[in-house]
């Protein structure tokens, strides 16, 4: 198995600039435009959506029309508006979950390649072993450990993606360590919690920032695959890959049922992707492993 | 070099055990005691209590693991607690097949694909092909699996009839029934992996193009056929062969998912319906053959490493 190599560059750029320089890439700037309308449309969901999404009616399979213009489900239900308040689940689970394998990955990693020994012995065995096997594999055999559930669907998520982080968090620990500003801290009596914090985590941001933004895109992804493997957060929720599911046994006779859910799914991962390409430019993140 | 595979043998054995391990605590640590659930929720505390000591539940657990341990290394992994109680081995048996035909053949139509794309990509840089290609990878990669595998009953089945859209044939029924009804979810399961290669070999194939051995090859006048398929080609798939090794996995797990769409009942299908079940020593089953197919092919692909790559057998 391939090492995330990561070289610590120069300081990243200030925040304002590191905007300004992601925008100027067109496909980014694509992606940061849609994302911003899903994420208004997710927000406001129950004020923007023209119908219930749960609420049936009599017209049954509808094709697209002015009134509804996605169409309608097996049960009367609005396509629009059930796609909208799937955009709710999707961005919460993936923002919460890559937030909570964030902190902890790299609290792991960092702790690990800072004080070596035992400690890190058995996390690198763990994460090595999770690191076998795919994300989203490790996801469903959570869910299987936990049970169903939007609770047990986050921690399935963030614990599938935590390894990832504490590799590189690690990693990257192991280098800046020997930093001699890191001695130099050492040498000034400062606690080991104060070096880790304030010298470095400073220093490992870059990439961390880069993965975090394509993991957003994976673990949206997985909690669209477990909610349309039956895995996912509750039946009476609508999410992407609970429509996509329920769609499969009439997509030969109505497929915008097949259709919208997917291309709504497919635009979501590609935009946050093309914000993590231009970010991972911008800051100068060289990785060897760029699939995930 | 018998040292290096005997290690990765060993590590292989590790990681099995270590997975099963894991599987067999974390099912019975967790709180929501599936354990409960296998018991049939017993009203009467007597009858679980018999039920305890008949499945000797009542037993330390370390005491519960050896035992089970040594069952699974017999190739006992229990019966479901469902139904007629069929053993979970046969369970398997019967699905592993199915998973199997459809990550092989969804192997070689990605590589069938994958190669000449990546190929022309390379070889035609810059040109309208190479950004085509170039295009449909990135394409390819952003789609979901379990999605394209619906497009696809759309497209082929459900409006062209052209394939069935669901369902799965031995290939004892013949062959022309076995490979209809795995090619929609072959591309499905395949799409990515393929996208990745491409990507791969085009970027290998531009790397080695810049070698000096090639650039001699050139300037001894062989012809460009034979530069490229007798210097360039077999050099630039030494790392294409360590990204289809660490790229397979997703395309396993794409075939896990890819069960679903099109009702194929293989090992995935087994899984997932075992969860949804709750049949606790199929989901075990299931996560122990999945896991053990992984690191199979984790092995493999270290030893055609070798076979590939003289530098790493002197090392």
């Amino acid at each position: 198995m391939t090492d995330s190599a990561v070289t610590p560059g120069d300081p990243p750029p200030r925040r304002a600039s590191v905007i300004r320089m992601i925008l100027r890439d067109r496909r980014a700037l694509a992606g940061a435009v849609f994302l911003a309308v899903l994420t208004v449309a997710a927000v406001f969901a129950p004020l923007l959506s023209p119908y219930d999404p749960n609420a049936m009616d009599y017209m049954m399979l509808d094709p697209p029309h002015a009134a509804h213009p996605l169409g309608v489900d097996d049960l009367g239900r609005d396509l629009l508006s059930r796609i909208v308040h799937g955009a709710r689940v999707s961005l919460f689970v993936g923002l919460v979950t890559v937030a909570i394998a964030l902190v902890a990955g790299v609290a792991l990693g960092v702790a690990a390649g800072y004080y070596r020994g035992w400690a890190d012995t058995l996390i690198m065995r763990y994460i090595d072993l999770q690191w076998a096997f795919p994300n989203i594999l490790i996801a469903v055999y959570l869910v299987a450990v936990f049970g169903t559930g939007l609770a047990n669907v986050i921690v399935a998520i963030s614990l599938a993606y935590l390894d990832d982080f504490a590799r590189i968090a690690r990693g990257m620990t192991l280098s800046v360590k020997e930093e001699q500003y890191v001695t130099a801290a050492r040498a000034l009596g400062l606690s080991d919690l104060r070096i880790m914090l304030r010298h470095i985590l400073p220093n490992i941001t870059a990439p961390v920032i880069v993965l975090a933004t394509v993991s957003v895109s994976n673990a949206i992804l997985a909690e669209a695959v477990l909610s349309f493997l039956g895995l996912g957060v509750s039946a009476n929720t609508p999410t992407w890959g609970l429509i996509l599911s329920e769609a499969r046994s009439f997509v030969s006779r109505a497929w915008w049922l097949g259709i919208f859910p997917g291309l709504a799914i497919m635009l979501t991962v590609l935009s946050i992707n093309f914000l993590g390409d231009a970010l991972r430019d911008v800051l100068d993140v060289r990785e060897s492993r760029d699939i995930a | 070099m018998t040292g290096y595979l005997l290690r990765r043998c060993l590590g292989a054995v590790v990681v099995m055990w270590a997975v099963a391990t894991l599987v067999f605590f974390m099912l019975r640590i967790v709180p929501g005691d599936p354990l409960s659930a296998m018991l049939f929720d017993a009203a009467d505390p007597a009858a679980a209590d018999e039920l305890r000591i008949k499945f000797g539940l009542d037993q330390p657990l370390p005491v519960q693991y050896a035992k089970w341990f040594w069952l699974v290394l017999q190739g006992d992994l229990g019966n479901s607690i469902y139904g007629s109680r069929i053993p979970v081995s046969q369970i398997l048996i019967e699905a592993a097949p199915r998973t199997f035909s459809l990550a092989v053949l969804a192997f070689v139509v990605s590589v069938l694909i994958a190669i000449p794309a990546g190929l022309i990509s390379a070889l035609k840089r810059g040109q309208p092909i190479d950004h085509g290609v170039t295009f449909i990878a990135f394409l390819g990669l952003s789609m979901p699996d379990f999605w394209l595998g619906i497009l696809l009953i759309i497209l082929f089945a459900a409006s062209l009839g052209w394939l069935p859209a669901i369902g799965y044939e031995p290939l004892s029924n013949g062959f022309w029934p076995w490979l209809s009804h795995l090619i929609l979810p072959a591309i499905a399961a395949g799409t990515a992996f393929s996208a990745i290669i491409a990507r791969m070999v085009r970027s290998s194939m531009l790397e080695v193009l810049k070698t000096d051995y090639v650039r001699v090859a050139a300037a001894r006048g062989l012809t460009p056929w034979r530069v490229v398929m007798g210097y360039a080609f077999p050099n630039a798939l030494i790392p294409v062969i360590t990204v289809m090794g660490i790229a397979f996995g997703l395309l396993m797990a794409a075939a896990v998912v890819v069960e679903t769409v099109f009702a194929i009942k293989g090992l995935g299908r087994i899984l997932i319906e075992g969860i949804l079940n709750r049949d606790y020593p199929v989901v075990q089953g299931a996560i122990l053959a999945v896991s053990f197919i992984f690191v199979f092919v984790n092995l493999l692909v270290d030893v055609l490493y070798v076979a590939i790559d003289p530098r790493i057998r002197i090392e």
